[in-house]
């Protein structure tokens, strides 16, 4: 994981930008959290050699950071941050698999070249995606379009909790690393001992801080439920965006659009 | 080790997606019956807890790298297993929302690799079997270490069983299992240090905490003796499957060599299971009409048996076709969103 304090920015930096105010950001949560949903299973769908039929799926999250004023720069730097855990299992597909399947221009290209080329697209498209949900619904957007799908309660108020107080424990973890820092020399006292310890204390300003806001909460009449001042149905814009793009999915799924494209490109350079 | 999108296919993420929402249905029924208020607090702050501790480092001794806790075994020990893996599921949505680490669909699969093996594997069955009721540092200590180890020798296992499933990466069983074992056991005995020194000092310092968490999670009823029974089995298959990989051992290795060096006799038992599974499916959809013949060395040096999947619905003649239209279709969208930016 990326040092503490970008970690922390990166956090609030996605919050932040979950509450502009674009027609992309103003959808319900419910029809951008199912959109997305079917955009990550047409992408894994394709098969393990698919490469230029993934390639019109790009226009998806492409017209979401534009359209939602998000900045690209961000987003390719968290891609590229983001754990590298599916490019080091890919990067073995072209020693595992030599195999020659394809040609171009005389090169030969052997299957795993292919299958990992593959593997680095879906992961651009399928982390894109999840980011771009994020910073277009917010958090607690995203709770409201799960409750709504009746997942169970438990785990809904359980996910306020953790993004309420993941803002204020960051700002008490973050002075006592601070505070560690500064005092270590050389690297001594950064070991497993001090570390232990310091979760520890963290540990218990957690639980001390947890009974307080209980005890608050329950003053206010906290009765599990949360409450959201904007609660909207589904729209005519909601039901166009969703169709749309399911069925753009499903024609990405059905024919390669750039093969048909290329085609045609070709066709027209050999009339020239 | 969170598994990602890029290398799932749709059946695994969708079985794995159905396991967890089950096991998060569950877990929430027994939450709402067994819970006390205090506790529903402390389940958010203890998910921050273990999102703020993921991000303290610490350095590892005689090394120069550093490490920073994984938190499953914490929470089940500290809340018990059925908010705890509420707990751990919640913390893995974040991640993957925020950190885009895994990915959505991988989700499922991850909430199983990290909630469903130390919360309803490890903890019933090793932590509690060797704390039981009177706790003591050292009893505390080793529970916590070995059950760490084998809820991340287990999730890690799993990792590699469903990457292969989905036949995505073309890693063999017996590399993928020699290069995650070994490293998540030094990551696991790490982690169950680090989480024995928190229980304690925890138990030092308000012992109530810990009493109030063990009283609050009889293990009984009917379905989840169940799910004991069948995980223990599992646990089982896992520990048999294991150590018969650990004895091929030298097999393993030479057999990747030798790949690598494109002259490989493939030995049946280190098939990939993607590969197997596929096996019929590829078969059946090979195109006999493929111009394959080109001579060129390496190709010739790969064995009868080694026949290639074909690359579906592209031949050689129309790759071409695929390659500029995926260039200029690529372009087209990147022209879309410049053009949409303008607009604003």
């Amino acid at each position: 994981m990326a040092s503490f304090d970008s970690a922390y920015f990166d956090i609030k930096y996605l919050d932040t930008l979950s509450y502009k105010d674009t027609a992309i950001h103003r959808l319900d949560p419910r029809v951008k959290l199912l959109t997305t949903g079917i955009f990550i299973l047409t992408v894994v769908s394709f098969s393990k050699y698919e490469l230029t039929g993934l390639v019109p799926l790009l226009i998806f999250p492409v017209i979401l950071v534009s359209r939602a004023g998000l900045p690209v720069g961000l987003l390719l730097k968290k891609i590229v941050a983001v754990s590298p855990f599916a490019v080091m299992v890919g990067a073995f597909n072209p020693l595992f698999d030599q195999q020659v399947i394809a040609h171009l221009g005389g090169v030969p290209i052997s299957g795993g070249w292919i299958s990992f080329a593959s593997i680095l697209i879906r992961f651009m498209l399928t982390v894109s995606a999840a980011l771009i949900l994020i910073a277009t619904t917010s958090f607690p957007g995203i709770c409201l379009a799960l409750e709504r799908l009746k997942v169970p309660r438990a785990l809904i108020v359980q996910l306020y909790f953790l993004y309420y107080f993941i803002f204020v424990l960051m700002d008490e973890a973050l002075r006592m690393v601070r505070a560690r820092n500064m005092r270590a020399f050389d690297g001594r006292g950064t070991g497993l001992r001090v570390y232990v310890h310091l979760l520890g204390a963290l540990f218990l300003r957690a639980v001390d801080r947890a009974e307080r806001v209980h005890q608050a909460m329950f003053s206010r009449a906290f009765n599990g439920h949360f409450y959201a001042a904007r609660r909207s149905g589904i729209t005519c814009q909601d039901g166009i965006f969703f169709l749309a793009w399911a069925a753009f999915f499903v024609l990405c799924r059905w024919y390669n659009i750039s093969e048909i494209i290329g085609q045609a490109a070709l066709r027209v350079m050999h009339m020239i | 080790m969170h598994m990602a999108d890029a290398l799932l296919s749709p059946a695994v993420g969708a079985t794995f997606w159905a396991a967890s929402g089950g096991a998060i249905i569950y877990a929430s029924k027994k939450v709402r019956l067994e819970i006390d208020e205090k506790k529903i607090p402390l389940m958010g702050v203890l998910g921050a807890f273990i999102f703020a501790a993921q991000m303290i480092n610490f350095t590892i001794p005689g090394t120069g790298s550093s490490g920073h806790l994984g938190g499953g075994m914490i929470l089940a020990i500290l809340l018990g297993p059925y908010a705890a893996f509420l707990t751990i599921a919640s913390v893995l949505i974040i991640q993957a929302l925020f950190f885009a680490d895994g990915g959505l669909m991988a989700l499922g699969c991850n909430i199983f690799n990290m909630g469903v093996f130390p919360c309803f594997v490890a903890y019933p069955l090793i932590y509690k079997n060797i704390v039981r009721d009177n706790p003591t540092a050292g009893k505390i200590t080793v529970a916590s270490v070995t059950s760490s180890v084998l809820a991340l020798q287990m999730g890690a296992f799993s990792v590699v069983l469903q990457t292969l499933l989905s036949g995505r990466s073309e890693l063999p069983l017996t590399s993928f299992v020699l290069a995650m074992q070994p490293i998540h056991l030094a990551i696991g005995v790490v982690e169950g240090f680090i989480t024995a020194g928190i229980v304690n000092f925890v138990r030092q310092m308000r012992p109530e905490i810990l009493e109030g968490a063990a009283k609050s999670r009889p293990l009984s009823g009917l379905p989840i003796r169940n799910i004991l029974a069948s995980l223990a089995i599992l646990a089982l298959l896992t520990g048999g499957i294991l150590s018969w990989f650990a004895s091929s051992f030298p097999d393993g290795l030479e057999w990747s060599i030798e790949k690598v060096y494109g002259k490989a006799e493939l030995p049946e038992s280190v098939h990939s299971l993607g590969r197997i599974l596929g096996g019929f499916q590829e078969k059946s959809a090979f195109l006999p009409g493929y111009d394959f013949k080109e001579p060129s060395s390496p190709e010739d040096a790969i064995p009868e048996t080694y026949k290639p999947e074909p690359w579906p619905a592209v031949s050689a003649g129309t790759s071409v076709s695929g390659v500029v239209g995926a260039a200029l279709t690529a372009g087209l969208a990147l022209l879309i969103g410049f053009a949409l930016k303008k607009k604003k």
